[in-house]
């Protein structure tokens, strides 16, 4: 660990794993303790407010966002198991918080947040937790980790790590999946051919598994597989790290997200 | 909402994804730009380019009337005539008028998309003019009755055999599915116009403040036919598409033709330097200029200025996920794609194109791949909140929204939401999932299954067993 690396990290937990995924909770609990840091869960905090700032609706984000700023103010490092909850906070939650009382705030903790995979490769040095999986997987980056944070390879590096694992890359692991938050229900039709798109892709891999860093692409791409009877799983990469360490019971269940 | 078209991006959307065969035909198409765009950055300061780029063309737009000034007088000291036009009836207008005043009925016409923009061809018809688009890609589309669907490749929706299909049928012969021949046939054909031709009709890609001269970036061959063939040669440019000096060219032309072909020249770079002068053999003897704002000051003085800088490579369309999927069509605007989701609203008043800005799922590929750093995907977003600003408070979605706000900025009412998620799901949820769901969640599971929220939040884990470790 560089000598410089936060010794405690604050887990974003992000709506979506509270309330639909919580193992990808654990495993990113896991995780970081066994990178060595000290875990804490702040129990005010609620959502980054994405889903109504990507809607047009930013006075209704800020007013949910601005709890993130109480729940995690004075943690020196915050880190999401998504991407794209992380990169709406660094990357928009100082235009958002522009000109309030919050903006110093707002840029503060936009200097403390990461993603789950980078921090663990880019801060703590980690190498990955090594242990054994099974099995073949494809990895899906997610946009807003990919363009926001630059996160992608340092999920790859950690998945290296594992043992009885190979990766083979889709044709275009950077196109979007379609998902995309209120995007995939205002416009169903057109999400659901993008997630056509990219589950062709993955399955042209001939792998087990598509793996990603975001449960929203996860739980878009995971419910289409399951619907047009596809056959490979969806999980999400701590998920994966965590059963090959044996820190989660691995789970089998064809087209489940998580 | 309905758009530009008078119908749903939603609506039109749903006709073009049940395009299987122009999906296919645009996919190939864009990857291979695409393809050939990132060939070409690679091991390049791609970044570092598109911040040159981008500071001139702000610099630009900064002093753009400094600079239009410069480049009309400069083009009329070389006996161009110079027309500014407000909006496309007074630009349509003063072509029209030139082809009355000379008795023009024939018009030979290169691609540009700012006469799709004004309709020009729709005025000139019906003022009684023929105009035949000489680029093959417009040709094709002007013969299909139908507009183009990319900026840079208006025919990228059709496959070989419904060009050699369409050709056949509008020219009352078989013709072969083979590229070349097909080329050769429209050539013959193209020939005859652009001889006979009274008026030439071209865009523009860069003028030249500094020389009052202008450039157009073709791939064919056709753009210098209609600019030197015909007597009398029109071009059409945006009022922003101005550069100031040659020199900015050396940056700005191979940023355009990069980010638009994925191929490090083009064919054609047509430099217009003013009507023949004495003792040269060849060129039109009147060269005209039309300069349209048709909305654009407005931009200039707004927050989205920066789309301004815009040089209509199309590098966005090749990479968004949407597009891909609806082909240009679906957007129901000249402009298609992320910039065409930014500008049309714009150009054309939020009313009329309105749900184009959440005809995009922020991706962000847009933003990556935008020669001038234009950042659409915050575009996007600045536009869908005027959208929703100009419905106000009684609008439905605005008040689901509110109603969320005010649950989930406490903790205690953001978790009573989830409980009443879990007990709401009791009679919809099977194995873990949800395959129907009342409105709005129909939306979803229409064509997906949705997860069934957990029996037990991450945070009530936390507290129950995680947090001891």
């Amino acid at each position: 660990m560089p000598p410089t690396a936060p010794r405690t990290a604050a887990l974003f937990v992000t709506c979506l794993v509270d309330l639909v995924d919580p193992d990808v909770g654990e495993a990113a609990v896991a995780l970081l303790r066994e990178a060595g840091v000290r875990v804490e869960v702040p129990g005010r905090q609620v959502c980054c407010g994405q889903p109504a700032f990507n809607a047009g609706h930013p006075d209704e984000a800020r007013a949910v966002a601005r709890g993130l700023l109480d729940a995690f103010e004075g943690h020196e490092a915050v880190v999401a198991p998504s991407g794209s909850c992380a990169g709406m906070v660094r990357r928009w939650f100082p235009e958002l918080f522009d000109g309030t009382r919050d903006a110093g705030r707002a840029r503060s903790l936009a200097a403390r947040t990461h993603e789950l995979t980078g921090f663990l490769v880019d801060a703590l040095g980690a190498d990955g937790p090594g242990g054994r999986w099974e099995g073949t997987v494809t990895y899906h980056d997610s946009c807003h980790g990919l363009r926001e944070l630059g996160v992608g390879a340092q999920g790859r590096r950690l998945l290296a790590s594992v043992e009885g694992l190979s990766l083979v890359e889709m044709a275009r692991p950077d196109a979007c999946c379609g998902f995309g938050g209120t995007f995939s229900l205002k416009l169903p039709d057109v999400a659901v051919a993008m997630a056509d798109d990219k589950l062709e892709q993955a399955a042209a891999t001939g792998t087990d598994a598509i793996v990603g860093g975001d449960l929203g692409c996860l739980v878009h791409l995971a419910g289409r597989a399951a619907r047009t009877g596809r056959r490979q799983r969806v999980l999400h990469v701590a998920t994966l790290l965590a059963e090959a360490r044996g820190l989660l019971p691995r789970r089998a269940a064809a087209g489940r997200s998580g | 909402m309905t758009g530009a078209a008078g119908s749903s991006f939603r609506e039109r959307a749903e006709v073009q994804l049940a395009n299987a065969r122009m999906r296919a035909n645009v996919a190939v198409a864009v990857d291979q730009r695409e393809r050939g765009r990132r060939a070409i950055f690679d091991g390049l300061d791609h970044a570092g380019l598109v911040g040159a780029a981008q500071a001139i063309r702000d610099h630009t737009l900064a002093r753009l009337d400094r600079y239009l000034g410069e480049f009309a007088r400069n083009a009329e000291a070389r006996g161009t005539k110079v027309f500014f036009a407000a909006d496309a009836a007074e630009a349509v207008g003063y072509v029209r008028d030139l082809l009355a005043a000379r008795g023009v009925r024939l018009v030979a016409k290169s691609k540009s998309m700012v006469t799709e923009e004004i309709e020009l061809n729709r005025g000139l018809a019906e003022f009684g003019a023929e105009v035949v688009e000489t680029d093959l890609g417009e040709y094709l589309v002007q013969l299909a009755g139908e507009a183009p669907s990319h900026i840079t490749a208006p025919a990228v929706h059709m496959s070989r055999g419904e060009i050699a299909a369409l050709l056949s049928r509008r020219h009352g012969r078989r013709l072969p599915e083979d590229p070349e021949a097909l080329t050769g046939f429209v050539r013959g054909v193209l020939r005859e116009t652009f001889l006979a031709a009274g008026v030439g009709i071209s865009g523009v890609n860069f003028a030249v403040a500094e020389t009052g001269s202008f450039v157009t970036v073709t791939n064919e061959g056709n753009g210098r036919m209609v600019t030197s063939l015909p007597p009398v040669h029109v071009a059409i440019m945006g009022m922003e598409r101005i550069v100031p000096s040659f020199r900015d060219l050396g940056l700005m032309l191979p940023m355009l033709v990069a980010s638009s072909v994925g191929r490090p020249v083009t064919a054609y770079l047509s430099f217009v330097n003013g009507p023949r002068r004495p003792g040269e053999v060849d060129g039109p003897e009147e060269v005209h200029v039309v300069v349209l704002d048709n909305g654009r000051s407005a931009i200039l003085r707004s927050a989205y200025r920066s789309v301004l800088r815009c040089i209509r490579c199309g590098a966005c369309q090749n990479v968004c996920p949407v597009y891909r999927q609806v082909g240009g069509h679906g957007y129901g605007s000249v402009y298609a794609g992320p910039i065409g989701a930014v500008v049309t609203p714009l150009l054309q008043g939020r009313d009329r194109a309105g749900d184009l800005p959440f005809a995009s799922s922020l991706c962000g590929a847009c933003d990556e791949v935008c020669p001038v750093g234009i950042p659409l995907s915050g575009h996007l977003l600045g536009l869908r909140a005027d959208a929703v600003r100009g419905k106000g408070l009684a609008d439905p979605e605005t008040a689901a929204w509110r109603a969320w706000a005010a649950a989930w900025r406490r903790p205690e009412t953001y978790r009573l939401t989830g409980l009443v998620a879990r007990l709401g799901q009791l009679p919809l949820a099977r194995g873990g999932r949800i395959s129907r769901a009342p409105f709005p969640l129909s939306r979803w599971t229409g064509g997906r299954d949705l997860p069934a929220a957990a029996g037990e939040t991450f945070r009530a884990r936390w507290e129950r067993r995680l947090r001891r470790g």
